[in-house]
């Protein structure tokens, strides 16, 4: 079984290999999985920040770098890096993660990153992608490596039974009239047997790409139910989508209920990702009772 | 052009290199502003740029009329220079230590493309307090980055000094350094020409008094 990390490094060093733009930087974490002896393949070294500098050096000289680390360490430690050497120079990159929100929590609040994607929302002209299965990481990385935009791709150990057609905008996987539920990436599989156990009556859209939002897509879901109520479910910050929610159906009366990790608390527990999932509400039997207490009546 | 008194002595403090830089050592006119195989120069120390524009001007990079109106609504020269505003200005900057990690990856971009273009980036003192800047001498030397260039401008304000002296500093992570009076455009133009076959800083110290 291959993993996501197992399709992400697949398709790099595919694209190392056939095209001389593609570079890879990283800060030791998965350094030993790129031909080291490539000279567009950088190490530096446990320095996130240069990491990060250098790889806009790169991309200034006209390389495509992809920049890989711990989701925390690639995204939360040089962020003002991302936001300057990266956005600011208007130059492009593909920043790969690995972690998740806590996808190993067993190391503790350090290696947990559930702030990710609201942290790259702060920052304008990013791709976002949350693939819910290996199988959808390959086509969305071989993408980002033609294109020279800038994209975050965030890897997971958790992923769903199948994989869904990616690029294309939200898929919609199952029609109902009382209301529209968005899956991102490896929840989908938790949602559909939340929804199910309920014997809900609702649509679920999957969502392997979160930014750019597709906006078309969820107002034509919430057009064709009887009740303008929609549940976002992410595997990272709760709400972190609600603002382009309520954009999207800023003309017509709406509800929204936004579940992902929770904010108001800092979980010092290790564990498992399981332990975790149930602590956030984020399991089918947390799933499941938003399900029922949303879309009651 | 109007003043900006607080990053004054930082114009004051860089404009002879910069001279000496854009006059007699990069490869890179207006001309050749997208030319893989120019010098890149990067000014990583972002605050007074008033010599920087007014050396761009002088070398026609820029208009000197925009001098003028420099920092208003409509200006692409601010107190921070971006590169997306002004053609020839490499990197965008204005916050401390983002320059040098570029540079690392813009030289070693130049090398892969196989390029005859060199990298150069200027570096305060005071600046080098920023941590990043120290991931990145120590990274430069051990990729073998030769075809860069670090010039420090010391014009001591560093808030406790670097004891030992800065050229140490990357002397210790295996640079080729050079110290030299950073107003005397002769000894400028030799430290910055002379050949390197590893990553090379240039200490210019400027004193105060003059």
């Amino acid at each position: 079984m291959t993993t996501m990390r197992q399709a992400f490094v697949r398709a790099v060093n595919d694209g190392i290999a056939t095209d001389p733009r593609i570079a890879v930087v990283t800060a030791v974490i998965s350094s030993n999985e790129f031909p080291q002896e490539n000279e567009r393949v950088v190490d530096v070294g446990i320095r996130e920040q240069t990491m990060v500098g250098v790889a806009s050096g790169l991309a200034l000289a006209g390389l495509r770098p992809v920049v890989h680390s711990y989701a925390p360490f690639l995204v939360e430690r040089p962020y003002e890096q991302i936001k300057l050497d990266i956005g600011h120079q208007d130059v492009g990159a593909v920043f790969v993660s690995i972690g998740a929100s806590y996808d190993d929590p067993a190391w503790g609040r350090t290696h947990q990153s559930p702030g990710d994607v609201a942290l790259f929302d702060t920052l304008p002209g990013w791709t976002v992608h949350v693939p819910g299965h290996p199988d959808e990481v390959t086509p969305l990385l071989q993408q980002a490596l033609k294109d020279d935009d800038r994209v975050y791709v965030r890897l997971s150990l958790h992923e769903n039974t199948h994989a869904h057609p990616v690029g294309e905008g939200f898929t919609t996987l199952r029609h109902g009239k009382r209301g529209v539920v968005l899956a991102v990436g490896p929840m989908l599989d938790r949602v559909l047997k939340a929804v199910e156990s309920e014997n809900a009556d609702v649509t679920v859209l999957y969502a392997a790409t979160v930014r750019p939002f597709d906006s078309d897509g969820l107002r034509k879901a919430v057009q064709d139910t009887d009740h303008a109520d929609v549940m976002v479910v992410e595997p990272y910050l709760e709400g972190t989508s609600s603002h382009l929610v309520s954009e999207t159906l800023q003309q017509i009366p709406h509800r929204v209920r936004s579940i992902g990790v929770k904010r108001h608390a800092e979980l010092r527990n290790y564990g498992t990702a399981e332990d975790h999932d149930a602590a956030h509400d984020l399991d089918v039997v947390g799933l499941g009772s938003a399900v029922r207490s949303f879309f009651r009546g | 052009m109007t003043g900006d008194e607080k990053h004054e002595w930082a114009a004051a403090s860089t404009i002879d290199v910069l001279w000496v830089l854009y006059d007699k050592v990069l490869n890179v006119t207006p001309a050749i502003v997208d030319d893989p195989d120019r010098d890149r120069f990067l000014l990583s120390k972002g605050h007074g740029p008033m010599a920087y524009y007014a050396v761009l001007a002088e070398k026609g990079f820029i208009d000197e009329s925009t001098l003028d109106d420099w920092t208003s609504w409509d200006s692409p020269l601010g107190q921070h220079p971006d590169r997306v505003l002004v053609k020839g200005v490499e990197i965008s900057s204005g916050s401390l230590g983002h320059g040098l990690p570029i540079a690392v990856g813009t030289a070693i971009g130049q090398r892969v493309a196989g390029s005859r273009g060199r990298t150069f980036v200027l570096v305060g003192d005071g600046e080098l307090d920023e941590g990043s800047n120290h991931e990145a001498i120590a990274v430069a030397s051990r990729l073998r980055v030769a075809n860069l260039t670090a010039i420090v401008i010391d014009n001591q304000s560093a808030m406790y000094g670097w004891p030992g002296g800065i050229a140490r500093r990357f002397a210790v992570e295996g640079w080729q350094t050079a110290e030299i009076d950073g107003r005397d455009h002769e000894a400028v133009f030799t430290a910055l020409t002379a050949p390197h076959d590893r990553p090379y800083a240039v200490v210019a110290k400027i004193e105060k008094s003059r």
